[in-house]
């Protein structure tokens, strides 16, 4: 017996709706059991009607309630409210829902200040007051994580999640398995780099070259990105990103960790604990530009990421 | 009374937006709008970031095109930082769009659109979808999932991420592919070729003759096209010269850096999302019968400005293709058709590049310097054009962002095409949740 399903993006990109769809070939056998009272990406089902004469939102009932992407206007307010309401459980979907993402940096500035630049400041745009119209939702005043509106049985991070995850939380959920979660180990905890417990000390450098490996040589032989002096976000971000099998995803490809699956604990400093995992290598953490927010790139709801008094113009 | 019939949300599309057809008294047409309800700020809130961050961080913006803005911003930072890529790296960079590409193009046409075609315009909502599509053709539906997984695989092998990737930078990219790694994609991009050539194949002889009413008459508009072209004019994804077609077919090509002198945007007070337009036209004009400033983007767009494709399958459909409806093709459901000529051309490039000997070198990435600087990348996302226009301060912090992206484009034409399906298909007050779809459908074709 398929189970009534309801799934929406709210401020959101589609990567975590993509990443379900990378469940691959096991995919086929999932989505019979799958009952979709709506999914905005793959289900013509309307909130309005289908002859869009409704004049109220009405969701549809649903035992399991998935959302992805943050809060960033009123209406996804509403609508995600509605969801908790009509939804028995209710699953955040990567790290946008679980911690506002990427478009949380967006909460360094008051929305007036976004809005004058999009609409006012852009070189290709002609000058025009905002849009205003009541089918233009109001923003929000900050983005938020979905946590920071109605209560969340269970949170997938990631940016986006891995289809592994996705996969396990939804099938434990159908065989009445109504938490997940995943580890409280970091992504060096498992990743397969040679570490010495030292750098060459001195400032962090800017990732402005590439790391030093042997192209042929896997990542067993591959020196540590952070002894190599440079930033990565591993030791204060959840594991995860490789799923059940494989290697940290940034790390196959020679980049740093960004965080994107967020911190390792609920609660956890990631800006503190990075400073401190970088001077434990003697690195000189201070020197990096900008880490504010590259160190909350994808966690700035929460109250992580705000308005500073007197930004430095930088 | 006069009515508003609200279709919200549109779907099988990827965002937020609502569908507002004003009916009058009588239950005629007098007004339809495309209210796009979403807005993030990434021109705001990338300023302050340091610019090497940049791929990394506007791939965000589209989880279905994340390596088209990776790249433009690659390209956009190449340009603030003043550097040229090597060739190796410019390789493996059209490499990964290339495969990503295919991927998509199996994405939008038998998850999102093929329902319309397959199971049916007006066919019940229960079926009218992908898991409908699984039921009805369940061999088809099997390939396909397996086929767009092993794009996803092919670029996670390699490059770590299939969505949100972090492989390109600033002066190339961040590993080189080895000659075991080349071994092994090849029989995959093999695979990809042949699922390009069926699914052409199939489209031509199952899905196009069964619909050319309609797509003859759903959603059509004649306006004009903006693309990207080689210097030989051959249809192109990564780098070339913009290229803007006039409804009437006359084309004129211009620089990335010239885009501020061809293209404004006007905000409309009733959508999140701006209305680029043609600035050299003349004062953008929505009106159905005169259209004035419209032009399209995305793969029929792509089709039209090119003067030919770069491969040969690719091109034999072209010929085809043109031989049919002429160039510029204006019917909007031919986004469809030329969808999977573009689908052709990527899987042939695929296969292509593998074969180059050059892609395997180890020099893959220029050292960069944080300095003052300015850089417009470009390049032709499976939505349309995408322009990532970046400043700097010499620390290199960012200190200008104005991107216009993929569907931004055609949100003029977008709203056009809506208003013509509505008008045709809504009279007298007449209508059910097929014809409803029907005007939908003139929006699914942009993929937007």
């Amino acid at each position: 017996m398929a189970v009534n399903v309801i799934e929406d993006w709210l401020n959101a990109c589609s990567g975590c709706e993509i990443s379900i769809l990378n469940i691959g070939d096991p995919l086929v056998d999932l989505l019979p059991q799958l009952n979709f009272v709506h999914i905005t990406a793959l289900i013509d089902h309307k909130f309005f009607g289908q002859l869009g004469e409704g004049t109220a939102m009405e969701v549809p009932e649903a035992v399991v309630g998935i959302v992805s992407g943050g809060v960033r206007t009123e209406e996804q307010k509403h609508e995600l409210q509605e969801i908790r309401k009509k939804a028995k459980f209710l699953i955040s979907l990567g790290s946008c829902a679980c911690f506002g993402g990427v478009p949380a940096q967006a909460n360094m500035w008051k929305n007036e200040e976004v809005f004058e630049k999009v609409f006012r400041q852009s070189p290709s745009t002609d000058p025009s007051p905002n849009p205003e119209d009541p089918n233009v939702p109001k923003w929000t005043p900050t983005c938020t994580a979905v946590d920071e509106v109605v209560k969340v049985d269970i949170s997938i991070p990631g940016c986006p999640p891995h289809p592994d995850w996705i996969a396990e939380a939804v099938t434990g959920l159908l065989a009445g398995k109504t938490s997940w979660s995943l580890p409280e180990r970091s992504v060096c905890d498992t990743c397969p780099v040679i570490r010495e417990k030292k750098s060459g000390g001195g400032p962090v450098k800017r990732w402005l070259q590439n790391y030093e490996f042997k192209p042929e040589e896997g990542l067993d032989k591959f020196r540590c990105i952070n002894e190599q002096g440079y930033l990565c976000m591993g030791p204060v971000t959840l594991a995860g990103c490789a799923g059940k099998t494989g290697q940290p995803r940034c790390i196959v490809a020679r980049t740093p960790c960004r965080g994107c699956f967020g911190p390792i604990r609920k609660g956890a400093q990631p800006l503190v604990d990075m400073m401190n995992a970088l001077t434990s290598v003697g690195l000189d953490p201070k020197s990096i530009l900008d880490r504010r927010a590259m160190m909350n790139r994808y966690i700035g709801g929460h109250g992580n990421l705000k308005v500073l008094p007197a930004r430095p113009v930088k | 009374m006069s009515k508003v019939i609200n279709i919200q949300p549109a779907t099988r599309i990827e965002g937020h937006s609502r569908v507002a057809i004003t009916l009058d008294d009588a239950g005629n047409v007098v007004d339809t709008k495309v209210h796009v309800q979403n807005l993030r700020g990434f021109e705001k809130f990338c300023e302050g970031r340091p610019v090497e961050e940049m791929p990394r961080t506007v791939c965000h913006i589209c989880g279905i095109c994340p390596w088209a803005h990776h790249l433009a911003s690659s390209k956009a930072t190449d340009g603030c930082f003043g550097v040229t890529p090597p060739p190796a790296a410019v390789k493996l960079r059209r490499l990964m769009q290339n495969i990503a590409y295919v991927s998509d193009k199996i994405l939008n046409f038998y998850f999102l659109a093929a329902p319309d075609f397959v199971i049916g315009p007006d066919a019940d909502v229960s079926v009218r979808n992908v898991v409908g599509i699984l039921q009805a053709a369940p061999d088809i539906a099997k390939k396909v999932v397996h086929m767009r997984h092993l794009g996803a695989q092919m670029l996670e092998g390699f490059a770590g991420r299939a969505i949100h990737p972090t492989f390109s930078v600033p002066g190339g990219v961040s590993r080189p592919f080895t000659e075991a790694e080349r071994q092994k994609m090849l029989p995959s991009a093999q695979e990809l070729l042949e699922f390009a050539k069926f699914s052409i194949k199939f489209a031509k002889e199952n899905v196009f003759p069964k619909y050319m009413d309609t797509i003859k008459s759903l959603g059509v508009i004649k306006v004009g096209y903006l693309g990207t072209v080689r210097a030989d004019g051959a249809l192109e994804f990564y780098d070339g010269k913009l290229r803007m077609m006039k409804p009437d077919g006359s084309l004129e090509d211009f620089t990335y850096d010239q885009y501020l002198d061809n293209i404004g945007e006007w905000v409309a007070p009733w959508s999140y999302q701006k209305f680029p337009y043609a600035k050299k036209w003349g004062k953008l004009s929505l009106s159905l019968e005169n259209p004035v400033g419209v032009y399209r983007t995305n793969c029929l767009a792509r089709i039209n400005v090119a003067d030919k494709m770069a491969t040969p399958l690719a091109q034999k459909e072209l010929e085809e293709f043109r031989a049919a409806f002429g160039r510029p093709a204006h019917y909007t459901l031919l986004y469809h058709y030329a969808r999977l000529i573009e689908l052709l051309q990527a899987a042939e490039t695929v296969v292509e590049l593998l074969n180059d000997p050059e892609i395997t070198s180890t020099n893959i990435r220029v050292p960069v310097t944080a300095k003052a600087g300015r850089g417009v990348g470009c390049v032709e996302a499976p939505r349309g054009t995408l322009i990532h226009d970046y400043e700097c301060d010499n620390e290199g912090l960012i200190t200008k962002v104005n991107l216009i992206v993929g569907t931004t484009h055609n949100n003029a034409a977008i709203n056009l095409s809506v208003n013509q399906a509505a008008k045709e298909n809504i009279k007298g007050g007449k209508y059910d949740q097929g014809i409803l779809n029907k005007v939908e459908m003139a929006i699914r074709a942009y993929d937007p």
